[in-house]
């Protein structure tokens, strides 16, 4: 793995996450891995149509920053987002729902795996063209900053967004105007199926470009749910303060392949096993255990994670298809889809 | 009412909506402190200050991705695109994010906001700053579609946009900045879907857009005064939503039915309206549709040449002279 300790993240203290959060925060890492290993096998049974992207390996990313977040605070994430849908608080049901296509999913069908969207959780969109998010986050931080309130947005996006022109018009501008929103790239080491470093000027996608924007560099190990949680907190505290926008880069791997399409058959095996050593949810259930926590309470989250998943599954079969009427409905603010008198 | 000129009252209708309405901010390149490049946005800044009306970098993706966040947060942006051309720079917010969002999130998200934009020829200023492209927009659904043909319209229809719920995006035309006329003072609101009918005659019915409406009602002078021929002028104002039960109307009136667009030949707005009025007036029509458009070519820089591809209503007289002709069933007195 390489060197992430480029901003002095010395190894975290017991301190960094309250203890009261400890649970919670791991409860919720295991709940995303157990859904999105329930939805993998889903697709394999033919009960999610289309493709599907998941973010099993990245879990604490997205459970380390939503720890940080408040209720009404936005996400914005990309066709890789479920764990941030269940981060934010979108039920097993309404995630497993939409990516089954039944009228109990989050947006009924309509959406799909890749358009993930919960506003009543602050999720403002799953977006699929690359990049796309990044300026519509800083528009809902220019939004906050606006209207005065402290509320932050954070986009989520991969290592691949960073080479588009949206990333880098986004920065400028959140810079300039000093949002407070913090862009959190995934960097997972594979552009779709091509190794981020083979297309890419620089070490670093996104935090090396921080520079030309006049952010500072911060890069850290984005499979350590205490490093990204103190990161996340600091970043959030900052943009709140109104000190502006950060870029984080967390080093993390994606332990699937892009896609269901994809078997990820070019991934050295050495460095996939060498990755699921530092699987983020075995870590953290080892730092909990030397901090005291025993290991039945631990096993009792995972057992109640599979019975929810369980049930969410089955209550997800159980939901009917989406109306065929729903087709025509919804592309207006009026509910319909008319476009003449 | 007072006389105004286009570009006067593009800026009167933008003062009169952000005194209205706190939600409303404004932004785009050059659009602060220069007034707009064409002025259209001169007085804004001094009157509603930096807060509310803003340069923005030349960055087109972060323009309307902002106006979208800002949008779904609850503001209502008016983001300026300077040339209508430069939609191509972002046309994924026009075309992939800021249409589909209420439909995909199935209704969560709404997108009240008004993209405002330069289109169209007479300023030879080459193929990259001078064409229509109001058909683009018009084939993405989701997105509404706006282009006024005079002052009075520009201000109403642009009130119209900014308090939509929906996306619009706001086709302001080049050719038309200095043209005047009489503009109500105050709340004046164009709904959108309403086509005009400025000129009724029994002849012919031309229905065009923007800069194209002067043009017909000039050649509609023209073909009264020299070949005794009556025409229809129809202003289509907004092509989504469209006002069709009137273009039916205006077809059926005459049977003898023109397009006028500037778009370029293939997939003109014209050829969409003469679809649905060959299919649903055919027995009231006389002959068929006929669409006079740009050709199917770019815009050339100098204006003889641009004068040449653009309609006029010179050709727009000529045009309908010629296919009476043809037809044989030309009321000429």
């Amino acid at each position: 793995m390489q060197q992430v300790k480029e901003r002095q993240t010395a190894v975290s203290q017991a301190t960094d996450i309250p203890e009261p959060a400890r649970l919670p925060i791991y409860r919720s890492m295991v709940d995303i891995r157990q859904l999105l290993r329930r939805a993998n096998d889903l697709f394999l049974q033919n009960l999610v149509k289309g493709t599907m992207h998941l973010g099993l390996g990245q879990e604490a990313v997205a459970v380390g920053f939503a720890a940080g977040m408040n209720k009404d605070d936005y996400s914005f994430c990309t066709y890789r987002g479920h764990h941030h849908a269940l981060a934010r608080g979108a039920s097993m049901l309404s995630v497993l729902g939409e990516l089954m296509g039944r009228q109990c999913g989050l947006m009924s069908g309509k959406g799909g795996s890749m358009h993930l969207t919960s506003v009543e959780h602050g999720l403002m969109g799953s977006y699929a063209i690359v990049g796309s998010h990044l300026p519509i986050a800083a528009g809902a931080a220019w939004s906050a900053q606006y209207r005065g309130t402290t509320q932050v947005a954070v986009a989520f996006f991969g290592d691949g967004a960073a080479n588009i022109g949206a990333f880098h018009e986004t920065l400028n501008l959140a810079a300039v105007m000093k949002l407070p929103v913090i862009f959190v790239c995934e960097n997972n080491l594979y552009m779709e199926y091509t190794p981020i470093a083979t297309v890419t000027a620089v070490k670093h996608p996104a935090a090396d470009r921080a520079g030309g924007y006049g952010l500072e560099k911060i890069v850290i190990d984005g499979n350590n749910i205490e490093v990204i949680y103190r990161t996340a907190g600091e970043a959030i505290a900052k943009a709140r303060a109104g000190g502006g926008p950060s870029l984080i880069e967390c080093m993390t791997y994606r332990q699937g392949g892009h896609s269901r399409a994809d078997p990820a058959k070019y991934r050295p095996p050495e460095e996939l096993a060498e990755w699921l050593k530092r699987d983020p949810i075995v870590r953290y259930r080892t730092r909990l255990i030397g901090l005291g926590v025993k290991e039945q309470a631990l096993k009792a989250i995972e057992a109640e994670s599979a019975a929810k998943v369980d049930q969410a599954t089955e209550a997800a079969k159980a939901s009917p298809a989406p109306s065929l009427e729903s087709t025509m409905t919804d592309v207006w603010a009026d509910g319909g889809s008319g476009w003449h008198n | 009412m007072a006389q105004l000129s286009y570009r006067e009252s593009i800026a009167a209708a933008l003062a009169y909506e952000m005194t209205r309405d706190e939600r409303v901010v404004l932004f785009g390149e050059d659009t602060a402190a220069a007034g707009g490049v064409f002025k259209t946005t001169e007085g804004l800044l001094a009157k509603f200050g930096p807060r509310r009306v803003k340069d923005m970098p030349i960055s087109e993706l972060a323009i309307l991705g902002a106006a979208m966040g800002m949008a779904m947060t609850g503001l209502r942006p008016v983001a300026e695109i300077m040339f209508s051309d430069f939609l191509a720079c972002c046309w994924d917010y026009v075309a992939n994010e800021i249409p589909k969002a209420r439909y995909m999130s199935n209704g969560q998200i709404t997108l009240p906001l008004v993209i405002r934009t330069l289109n169209g020829a007479g300023a030879r200023f080459g193929a990259q700053h001078s064409q229509s492209v109001e058909n683009w927009a018009m084939a993405v659904p989701g997105i509404k579609v706006v282009a006024p043909s005079n002052a009075a319209d520009a201000k109403g229809l642009l009130l119209a946009a900014i308090r939509d719920p929906d996306p619009v995006i706001f086709f302001e035309h080049k050719y038309l900045l200095s043209s005047k006329c009489n503009v109500p003072d105050g709340e004046h609101l164009v709904p959108l879907g309403q086509a005009a009918v400025l000129r009724e005659g029994s002849d012919v019915t031309i229905i065009a857009l923007a800069a194209m409406v002067p043009k017909a009602l000039q050649a509609a002078d023209t073909l009264a005064a020299e070949h005794g021929i009556e025409a229809t002028v129809v202003d289509v104002r907004t092509l989504v939503p469209l006002d069709l039960q009137t273009l039916l109307r205006q077809a059926k009136r005459t049977g003898r039915v023109f397009t006028v667009e500037e778009n370029p030949r293939l997939c003109g707005w014209g050829a969409e309206i003469a679809s649905i009025i060959q299919e649903q007036a055919f027995s009231a029509l006389k002959q068929p549709i006929v669409r006079i458009t740009t050709p199917h070519v770019p815009i050339p820089a100098t204006d003889q040449l641009e004068d040449a591809v653009v309609p006029s209503a010179a050709g727009i007289v000529a045009e309908i002279g010629r296919a009476l002709e043809a037809h044989s069933s030309k009321p000429r007195k």
